[in-house]
C-alpha cells in the first residue's frame, strides 16, 4: 500500500523509537504483561505503523461500501441513509403476553420484529407432549398452531413491519403459518419481510434445538430457498449464524469459519437441489456475537464480509453482486454478562453494541442487564434498546461509513482474521464439508477446546471478569426478575384441546396424509404444509409426520 | 450392602445390585476376588462381543444398533463402554453412552462404562471381572466397546469370542493404518459410514491385506454398514452368530475359552508371585541397592534375580 | 477415598446449551474424577436408570432454558424411589436464587450459579462425596 522508500523510512524510525524512546521506558517500567492478546487469544502488539499493512491493496482488498469484496459495508450509505434496524429479540410464556411485548418495543423506537419460541415449539413438540413438562413459555413464546400465530401478531399489519423468527428445525412450519396470517390480514406473501434463521448445521454444533438428520433437515432447507425465491421474495431464507457457535466458546476466528463454512455447506445444498446461485444466494444472511474486545470484533466482522465475498466469487461463481454481499444481524455477547451486579452488564452490552456498529451491522439486539439471571423485564428491555438508540443519535459514530477502516491495527486484524477463519475452512473441506465435519465433531472438539481454555483463563485470573473474580461485592439477591407463571402450560394445554375441538379434523388428517406422501416423496413439502397449517393442525402434529418420515437426530460428541 | 446380598438381588434382575457389584470388583480387590468365586456357577452362558477400531470409526452408533437388533429377538445384552484415562490427572471422560442413551431405560440391557485406569491393552484391568458380572446376571450377549488403533491395544483378544474390527473410509491413513496385528485379531471387519466416498477402496484395501494374511481357516467377512442410518446391521448380526456357530462347531470355541482361562490364571499366578516376593523382600530398597550394586559391576542382573527368587524357591 | 470419584453429567429436558456441562465434565477429569456425560435430551428416567447403572457417586445438572423447578425435583425424587440414598445430587445454570431453597428442600444439595469457578465445585465434590 505504501511507497517503498517511505515504508523503509518508517522502518528505521521506528526502530530508533523502539532503541531510544521505547526502551528507556521499559527499563524504568516494564510493561504489565508478556504478551497482550485479544479476548480470542490472538496476539496484539505495541504499535502497529503502515509496515503491518504493506502487503494490502486498498482498491481490491478495502476497496468502497456496498462494493466487491464489500469490506468496508453492505451498502454504499450505510447509517447515513438509515440506522441499522433495531430489532430486540422477544418472546415469553403465551402469545397474548409476547403480542403486548412486541406491541411495547414498537412504541419505544425498535424497528423490527424479533420472535423468540419455547423450547418445545422449536424441537417441534406441542405444549400438551410429555417432553414439554416445565419448559413451556420459558424461553420464548409458546406456539402449538396458527391459532396461537394469529394472537402473537394481532394489532400487528404484517405488510408493515419486518420479522426475524429465531426458529430453526421446524422454520418451515413456523413460516407457513406466519404466511397463513398474512393471508388473514389481505397481506399476499410476496409483500412479506423478514427472515427465518433455519440453520440446523449450528443447531448440531452448538444449540441443540435439532430434530431431524442432516439430510432430509438440508432438503427442508432447499425447499424453503425454492419455495421463497418464488412465492415470497422478500424473506430472507437462512440466517447463517455464528452467534452461538461464539457463545459455545469459540473464538472470532472460529465463530467466522465455521459460519461460513456452514454457508458453503448450504450453498452447496441448494446448487444440488437444481437452484441457480444467484437466485437464492442474495437471500442469503448471516448472524454473528458481538463479544468484549472491540477492535477484535470490528476487525472480525470485516473480514467476514471480505472471505465471504471471494467465496461466493471465486468458488461458487456468482455473478450478480447481490450473491457475494454478507449482510448481516448482531447480538450481543450474552456469554460476557453476569449475575454479579447485574448493572455492569448495561456497560457491556454497550460497548459490544459500538462494536457492532463500527462493523457495520444491518441489524442489532442488544441484551438485558438480567441476562444470567431470567428474561428481561420490561424496564431492563428498555435500557437495551435505547443503548441503541444513544449511540445512532447522541455518538457520531454513524457520520461516516467503516470509520476505523485505514488504522493499521484494524486492517492487519482484519487480514489476520481472515486467513485464520480460511484456515478452518480449508480443514473443514478437507474432512468433506461442514456436515461431515460435525459428525466427526471436530467443530464442537474445537469449539470445547476455546472454551475450556477461556474458562481456565478466568479462574487462574489471566482473565478478568469485573464483579466475579475482581472487584467482587456482597451482594443481596436480585429483585424484580421476570417470571415465566408454570400455570401457562396448563392454559396452553387447554387452547390445544379447544382448537382440536373447533378444527375440522378430517381434513386435518387428510392434510397430514398428503404431507407424509410428500415427505417420502420428493417434492416441495412448503405448501403440503401451509396446507396443514391452514386447518390448523398442531405444530406437534406437523413435526410428528415428518419425525417419523425422516428419523431423528442422533448426537455425536466429542468432549 | 454385604456382598452375598447383592449377589443373590443381582441374580434375580436388580440392577443396582449388579452395578454395586461392578464397582466392587473395579475397586477392591479382596472383595472381587469373593464376589468372582461367588458367581463363577453362574457364568459362561454369554456370548462375548468385542467391538474395537480407530476413535471416530462410529463404534458407539453401531454398538448402539447391534444391541438393537439383539434385543428385539429376545436378547438380553450387557455392554461395556471403555475409554481411555487420562496419565496425567487420573481421571476420564466417559462418553459412549451418548450414542446409546434411548437404550438407558430398556430392561434388558445393562449399559456400564469403565476408565482404562492406567491399564495398557485397551481396555480396563478390572473388565474380566466385570463381565462375569453381566454373565452371571444373565445378559447373553455382552458387548465390549473400546478403543484399538495399534498393536499395544489388542487385550480385547483375550476376552472376546468375536472380535469386531470397525474401519471407516477416509480417516487418512487408509492402508498404512492397517497394521498387521490389527487384522488377526478381527473376526469380521465392519465397514462403518460406508455412503461416504472411499467405502469401496477400503473394502478394497481391507480384502487385500486380508489376502496377504497366511494361516486362516475362516476368511473374516467384511461388512458394509451405515450405523447412523441403520443400514448392514442385520447382516452384520447375522454374521455375529454366524461367527459364533462356527467357533462352536469347529472346537474352536472351547480352544479360545480354554486359552483365556490359561492367561487368565497365569496372570493371576504371576500376580500372586510378584506380591510375595515383594512383600518378602523390602524390594524397593533392597531392589535400590541392588541396581548401584549392578552399575558397579559387582553383581548382574541374574544374581539379583535368584537373590529375590530365594524366597519362594 | 483412593478409587476415581464417578459423576453424572446430565443435561435433562430440551435445553441445548452444553459449555458449561462440557467445561465441568474436563474440569472434573482433570481433577482425577471419572465422568459419565449423557448429552443432551435426557428425561429424569433417563438420567436415573444411567445413575444406577454406572453407580455414581455425583449426579450433577445444567439447565439454562427455566424448567430446573420441574425436572432437578423429579430426579430427587426417582433416586429416592428407587432406593438410591447415597449420591450427591447437584444442579447448575440459569437458576434464580428465590428458587434455590426449593430445589435445596427437593433434595438437590447445591446449586451452581452463573460465575462459580469448577474449582469451587471440585472442592465440594471432595468434601461432599457420600461414600468410601
Amino acid at each position: 500500500m505504501f511507497d517503498k522508500e517511505k515504508l523503509s523510512h518508517i522502518k528505521e524510525a521506528r526502530q530508533q523509537w523502539e532503541e531510544n524512546v521505547l526502551a528507556k521506558t521499559l527499563n524504568k517500567a516494564p510493561e504489565s504483561k508478556e504478551e497482550f492478546k485479544t479476548v480470542s487469544g490472538s496476539v496484539v502488539n505495541r504499535l502497529y505503523t503502515p509496515e503491518d499493512i504493506a502487503d494490502i491493496d486498498y482498491e481490491s482488498e478495502i476497496g468502497y461500501p456496498g462494493q466487491y469484496p464489500f469490506t468496508r459495508g453492505y451498502q454504499p450509505t450505510m447509517y447515513r441513509g438509515k440506522p441499522w434496524t433495531m430489532r430486540m429479540y422477544a418472546g415469553f410464556a403465551t402469545a397474548e403476553e409476547s403480542n403486548e411485548r412486541y406491541k411495547y418495543l414498537v412504541s419505544q423506537g425498535s424497528t423490527g420484529l424479533s420472535v423468540a419460541f419455547d423450547l418445545p415449539t422449536q424441537i417441534g413438540y406441542d405444549s400438551d407432549h410429555p417432553l414439554a413438562q416445565g419448559e413451556v413459555g420459558k424461553v420464548g413464546v409458546a406456539i402449538d398452531s396458527l391459532k396461537d400465530m394469529e394472537i402473537l401478531f394481532d394489532g400487528i399489519p404484517l405488510d408493515k413491519v419486518s420479522t426475524s423468527m429465531t426458529i430453526n428445525a421446524p422454520a418451515a412450519v413456523l413460516l407457513a403459518m406466519y404466511i397463513a396470517v398474512a393471508e388473514k390480514q389481505g397481506v399476499s406473501p410476496d409483500k412479506l419481510r423478514g427472515t427465518i434463521q433455519n440453520d440446523i448445521l449450528k443447531e448440531y454444533i452448538a444449540r441443540g434445538t435439532y430434530i431431524f438428520p442432516t439430510e432430509p433437515s438440508m432438503r427442508l432447507i432447499t425447499n424453503i430457498f425454492e419455495y421463497c425465491s418464488k412465492e415470497v421474495p422478500k424473506w430472507n431464507t437462512i440466517s447463517i449464524s455464528g452467534y452461538h457457535i461464539r457463545e459455545a466458546g469459540s473464538t472470532a476466528a472460529q465463530e467466522v469459519g465455521f459460519t461460513l463454512a456452514d454457508g458453503i455447506a448450504y450453498v452447496d445444498a441448494a446448487i444440488k437441489a437444481g437452484l441457480d446461485v444467484d437466485t437464492f444466494a442474495p437471500r442469503l444472511s448471516f448472524f454473528f456475537n458481538s463479544h468484549n474486545d472491540l477492535f477484535e470484533e470490528v476487525a472480525k466482522f470485516r473480514a467476514a464480509r471480505r472471505l465471504w465475498a471471494k467465496i461466493m466469487k471465486d468458488r461458487f461463481k456468482a455473478k450478480n453482486e447481490k450473491s457475494m454481499m454478507l449482510k448481516f444481524h448482531t447480538q450481543t455477547a450474552g456469554c460476557t454478562l453476569t449475575a454479579q451486579q447485574p448493572d455492569n452488564n448495561i456497560i457491556r452490552v454497550a460497548m459490544q453494541a459500538l462494536a457492532a456498529v463500527l462493523g457495520g451491522t444491518q441489524s442489532l439486539h442488544t441484551n438485558s442487564r438480567d441476562e444470567a439471571l431470567a428474561l428481561p423485564t420490561t424496564d431492563s428491555v428498555t435500557i437495551a434498546l435505547r443503548t441503541q438508540q444513544i449511540i445512532a443519535s447522541e455518538t457520531g459514530v454513524t457520520n461516516t461509513v467503516d470509520p476505523l477502516a485505514g488504522s493499521y491495527y484494524i486492517e492487519a486484524k482484519t487480514k489476520e482474521i481472515e486467513e485464520e477463519a480460511m484456515k478452518y475452512i480449508t480443514k473443514i473441506d478437507e474432512l468433506g464439508g461442514a456436515a461431515r465435519a460435525i459428525d466427526l465433531g471436530y467443530i464442537q472438539k474445537e469449539i470445547s477446546d476455546s472454551a475450556y481454555k477461556y474458562q481456565m483463563e478466568i479462574e487462574s485470573l489471566d482473565r478478568i471478569v469485573v464483579g466475579v473474580n475482581k472487584y467482587q461485592v456482597e451482594e443481596e439477591p436480585p429483585k424484580g426478575l421476570l417470571k415465566v407463571d408454570p400455570v401457562v402450560g396448563e392454559m396452553q394445554k387447554k387452547k390445544i384441546e379447544e382448537t382440536k375441538a373447533q378444527r375440522n379434523n378430517a381434513l386435518v388428517n387428510e392434510k397430514l396424509e398428503s404431507l407424509r406422501k410428500a415427505c417420502q416423496g420428493t417434492e416441495n413439502v412448503m405448501p403440503f404444509i401451509l396446507d396443514a397449517v391452514r386447518e390448523y393442525a398442531t405444530l406437534g402434529e406437523i413435526c410428528g409426520v415428518m419425525r417419523e418420515v425422516f428419523g431423528e437426530y442422533e448426537q455425536a460428541v466429542l468432549l | 450392602m454385604e456382598y452375598k446380598q447383592l449377589v443373590e438381588k443381582m441374580l434375580i434382575g436388580d440392577k443396582r445390585a449388579c452395578a454395586k457389584l461392578i464397582t466392587a470388583v473395579e475397586n477392591e480387590p479382596e472383595k472381587a476376588e469373593k464376589i468372582i468365586r461367588e458367581i463363577h456357577q453362574y457364568t459362561g452362558n454369554a456370548h462375548i462381543i468385542g467391538i474395537t477400531g480407530p476413535p471416530g470409526a462410529g463404534k458407539s452408533t453401531l454398538t448402539d444398533k447391534i444391541v438393537k437388533a439383539l434385543v428385539s429377538e429376545g436378547n438380553k445384552v450387557g455392554v461395556i463402554a471403555i475409554d481411555p484415562t487420562s496419565p496425567y490427572s487420573g481421571g476420564s471422560i466417559l462418553g459412549d453412552r451418548i450414542r446409546m442413551q434411548d437404550l438407558a431405560l430398556n430392561p434388558d440391557v445393562f449399559i456400564r462404562s469403565m476408565g482404562t485406569r492406567g491399564y495398557l491393552g485397551g481396555l480396563s484391568k478390572y473388565t474380566k471381572n466385570a463381565l462375569k458380572i453381566l454373565d452371571a446376571a444373565g445378559y447373553n450377549y455382552i458387548i465390549i466397546e473400546t478403543v484399538g488403533v495399534g498393536q499395544s491395544e489388542v487385550d480385547i483378544v483375550k476376552i472376546a469370542d468375536t472380535i469386531v474390527m470397525v474401519m471407516v473410509p477416509g480417516l487418512g491413513d487408509d492402508i498404512q493404518s492397517i497394521k498387521a496385528g490389527i487384522m488377526e485379531i478381527g473376526d469380521i471387519f465392519a465397514i462403518n459410514k460406508s455412503d461416504l466416498f472411499g467405502a469401496d477402496r477400503t473394502a478394497v484395501e481391507v480384502n487385500m491385506m486380508l489376502d496377504l494374511t497366511m494361516d486362516m481357516d475362516r476368511r473374516p467377512p467384511v461388512v458394509k454398514v451405515v450405523a447412523a442410518n441403520n443400514e448392514g446391521i442385520d447382516e452384520l448380526v447375522n454374521e455375529i452368530k454366524e461367527h459364533i456357530k462356527y467357533l462352536k462347531e469347529s472346537g474352536k470355541f472351547e480352544e479360545r475359552r480354554k486359552n483365556n482361562l490359561k492367561l487368565e490364571v497365569v496372570e493371576l499366578i504371576e500376580e500372586e508371585l510378584r506380591k510375595i516376593v515383594i512383600s518378602h523382600t523390602d524390594s524397593e530398597n533392597k531392589l535400590d541397592s541392588e541396581v548401584i550394586e549392578i552399575l558397579n559391576k559387582n553383581k548382574n542382573v541374574y544374581e539379583v534375580r535368584d537373590e529375590f527368587l530365594k524366597v519362594i524357591k | 477415598m483412593n478409587r476415581p470419584i464417578r459423576v453424572l453429567i446430565a443435561k435433562p429436558g430440551l435445553d441445548g446449551h452444553d459449555r458449561g456441562a462440557k467445561v465441568i465434565a474436563r474440569a472434573l477429569r482433570d481433577a482425577g474424577m471419572e465422568v459419565i456425560y449423557t448429552g443432551l435430551r435426557q428425561t429424569p428416567e433417563q438420567i436415573v436408570a444411567t445413575a444406577v447403572q454406572e453407580d455414581v457417586d455425583v449426579v450433577g445438572m445444567s439447565i439454562l432454558s427455566g424448567a430446573h423447578n420441574h425436572l432437578f425435583p423429579r430426579v430427587a425424587e426417582l433416586l429416592k424411589e428407587q432406593g438410591v440414598d447415597d449420591v450427591l445430587i447437584i444442579g447448575g445454570g440459569v437458576i434464580p436464587d428465590d428458587d434455590i431453597q426449593g430445589l435445596k428442600e427437593a433434595g438437590i444439595k447445591e446449586i451452581f450459579t452463573p460465575g462459580t469457578e469448577t474449582s469451587k465445585m471440585i472442592e465440594y465434590i471432595k468434601n461432599n462425596v457420600q461414600r468410601q
